[in-house]
């Protein structure tokens, strides 16, 4: 967590009152409460009332892919859109509304490169456009970086009065969000992407709209979210928000660079390495394919080196399994089960990115080597 | 050394691994995923590679103090191990998995990528010794003779065990499970798993059925009189006298015996119980975990089932069949068993039995 959280939240560790209370300590913690909230307003560009806790990014794709589906579903307009690339915070969603609300699903196809294919969606949309009761796409994806073009699916969407979704997680305080640009009707962001706690979430969601609630009790968030506000997550949630907007453009500009000499080294390592993802990348993530490994084999060796990567998902057994967002961009099975993500962050240095170059010779000859 | 401790959720493995660390290794472990579609629970002593198999797994090696890792290898585990198994009941003979899973998942694929990726060996829970000798690294039996597991052991070669390290060969279960305890493990009173891995329910009859078909025939007696009907030859195994289901009686009211499983024509050959007496034994396809048996008579022992009694033989070994004279005979014996031999606690070798009289 970054400093600013930790103290936010180690502060209020000594507060007493739940900031649903009336009473003096009642009203000290919702003061704090609110602030956060406006503090995160400022940070993704929407009005404080818009701002939505939840308990996680999940949450908030739950809530607002069902309750958006669920406003607007009747006889006719049964349509669920989402993309072949989305978290499985959208997919397991979209694919429960499938199961027993007896919604269609249709997932948006990429190209190549990664982005959506826009030509599919408007096509789609002339001809399904009256069923369609949500469209949700994600901001950036998670596993290749590759920047989604929003702006455009909400010109798509607009014109047809669909209310977009849009998980914003990955692209919080990484590159410019504006809730108000984009012109999407909801958007999640999450705390611990940023250097804020695990288990803490926002939806944002339009001014005035209101939509079916997942969970029931208090009606603490606009009768939308109930349960006791954690305002401990909350404090350190906006604190790490703050400081992600503070410096953000340098950030990203900084994290570009090694983002750059980290393809540079591993292109000149393993010059048959293939990079996944192209067109607009988030500056933090690289996604590689190294033909003729295992990527649960490349995860080991470098995790034994002090590198912690990344493969694709787990089943629920721990078994790695083929990423469907690499499937999806036209890798084979084999080619998916051969990739590995990393992550930058602006805590990064060259000589970080130096060191982690000078393994790839070793670890790749050993995993194919390996790879029996 | 660097090593990989298999940890398959269980109490053994995870003391192994402890004890592997204890002994200064720089160990990793590493759960086999080998079902692709695993159960969640786990139901008693049956089946094992459940998620929750996995999960304890992960929570030994945290206790332990060891990184952790799954390795997928259901792909493997079913060409070499569930299609053998079916293959070989469908040919009439009576395999064992367990084997089948050592010689060619947990000393060969695990071992080959573990070496490739810079291990110098595996580490597993099973119940065998190995020894530094003048003739090399060698694999002996345990001290708990209720535990000892080289029967399943007896396919690794030389190469193999060399890179095999087993810490629990000179310890008696119960101490095994005290000393879990000890070291706060708390798999320290999981039930031992029995039984074949990949057949939850324990009905290997059923099981078999479901893939081979329950195709009716004939229960004859050596004359080829028909005595009663079966659903499915391979369900049976030599040597069985129960669940046959006869209502005709035998000429002299004595008990009848499986004595042959024919696969081709679905028959079931019954007799008397002399008719099982095996007093030689041919191998194929023979392991040898030390030096290869010679054309030179020696004497020995030779074990046929997992924890079977240890028979006193002479064995030799040409035109690359074993031989193996029994002192006794040895009833109900079936083909694809493997027939182990030892020397005194020393594993000589196994070969897949394919002949007997």
């Amino acid at each position: 967590m970054v400093a600013a959280a930790k103290r936010a939240l180690a502060d209020q560790m000594d507060k007493l009152g739940n900031p649903s209370s009336l009473h003096m300590y009642g009203r000290a913690t919702r003061k704090d409460v609110e602030e956060s909230r406006e503090a995160i307003a400022r940070a993704v560009a929407c009005r404080p009332s818009e701002v939505i806790f939840t308990g996680s990014g999940t949450e908030a794709n739950n809530t607002a892919l069902k309750g958006l589906h669920w406003l607007r579903a009747n006889e006719k307009r049964n349509l669920v859109v989402i993309s072949e690339i989305e978290h499985h915070a959208i997919f397991d969603p979209a694919q429960w509304l499938a199961d027993y609300e007896k919604a269609e699903v249709i997932k948006l196809p990429v190209l190549a490169s990664g982005e959506i294919d826009l030509a599919f969606l408007r096509k789609l949309v002339v001809e399904r456009g009256n069923e369609i009761t949500v469209i949700s796409v994600m901001h950036s994806n998670n596993e290749t970086g590759t920047i989604q073009p929003v702006a455009e699916i909400v010109k798509i969407a607009n014109g047809a009065q669909i209310p977009v979704h849009c998980d914003a997680v990955q692209s919080f305080g990484k590159i410019p969000l504006s809730f108000k640009d984009l012109g999407v009707t909801a958007l999640t962001i999450s705390a611990h992407k940023i250097g804020g706690p695990m288990g803490i979430g926002a939806l944002i969601l339009q001014h005035g709209l209101e939509i079916p609630a997942l969970i029931h009790g208090g009606g603490q968030e606009r009768e939308i979210r109930s349960g006791t506000l954690n305002t401990p997550s909350i404090a350190a949630f906006a604190a790490a928000a703050s400081n992600a907007a503070s410096a953000q453009a340098e950030r990203a500009n900084f994290v570009s660079k090694l983002r750059e000499l980290f393809i540079a080294g591993a292109k000149a390592a393993i010059p048959d390495l293939i990079i996944n993802g192209s067109g607009e990348q988030l500056p933090g993530i690289i996604n590689l394919t190294f033909p003729g490994t295992e990527s649960d084999t490349l995860l080991l060796l470098f995790d034994a080196a002090g590198v912690a990567c990344s493969t694709g998902s787990a089943c629920s057994a721990g078994v790695h399994e083929p990423s469907h967002v690499l499937m999806a961009m036209g890798h084979s099975q084999v080619s998916a089960q051969s990739s590995l993500r990393f992550s930058l962050s602006y805590l990064n240095s060259e000589s970080d990115v130096a060191e982690v170059i000078a393994l790839f010779p070793s670890v790749i000859s050993r995993a194919r080597a390996a790879n029996l | 050394m660097k090593v990989i401790a298999a940890m398959s959720g269980g109490v053994d493995s995870a003391v192994a691994a402890a004890r592997a660390v204890a002994e200064g290794h720089e160990v990793i472990g590493v759960h086999l995923a080998l079902s692709s579609n695993p159960q969640k629970y786990r139901s008693g002593a049956r089946g094992c590679c459940t998620v929750e198999d996995s999960h304890d797994a992960r929570r030994a090696a945290d206790v332990i103090g060891i990184p952790f890792y799954i390795w997928d290898m259901a792909e493997e585990f079913h060409e070499g191990v569930v299609e053998n198994f079916i293959s070989e009941y469908a040919a009439g003979r009576t395999p064992n998995p367990c084997l089948r899973c050592n010689e060619k998942i947990k000393f060969a694929a695990v071992l080959d990528r573990a070496r490739a990726m810079g291990f110098d060996g595996v580490v597993t829970g099973h119940y065998a010794r190995t020894r530094e000798s003048s003739i090399g690294k060698t694999l002996h039996r345990a001290i708990d003779n209720s535990k000892d597991q080289s029967y399943v052991l007896s396919v690794l070669t030389v190469e193999q065990i060399q890179g095999a390290i087993f810490p629990l060969g000179d310890t008696h279960k119960v101490d095994i499970r005290k000393e879990a305890a000890e070291r706060g493990l708390f798999v320290a009173n999981k039930p031992d798993s029995h039984d074949i891995c990949f057949v939850p329910s324990g009905d290997n009859a059923g099981w078999l059925r479901d893939r081979l078909g329950s195709e009716v025939g004939p229960i004859v007696d050596q004359s080829g009189k028909t005595l009663g009907e079966h659903r499915g030859a391979y369900t049976y195994t030599i040597g069985q006298r129960k669940g046959l289901g006869l209502t005709v009686p035998s000429e002299d009211g004595s008990p009848r015996f499986v004595l042959k499983i024919e696969p081709k024509s679905n028959t079931v050959v019954v007799g008397a119980r002399e008719e099982l007496a095996v007093n030689y034994i041919q191998g194929e396809n023979p392991v040898w975990c030390g030096p290869a048996a010679t054309s030179q008579e020696t004497r020995g022992y030779v074990q046929i089932r997992a924890h079977g009694e240890a028979l006193g033989c002479t064995y030799s070994y040409r035109d690359n069949f074993l031989d193996v004279n029994l002192d006794a005979p040895l009833f109900g014996l079936a083909t694809g068993q493997a027939a182990v031999i030892y020397d005194d606690d020393r594993v000589v070798g196994s070969a897949t039995i394919c002949l007997t009289r």
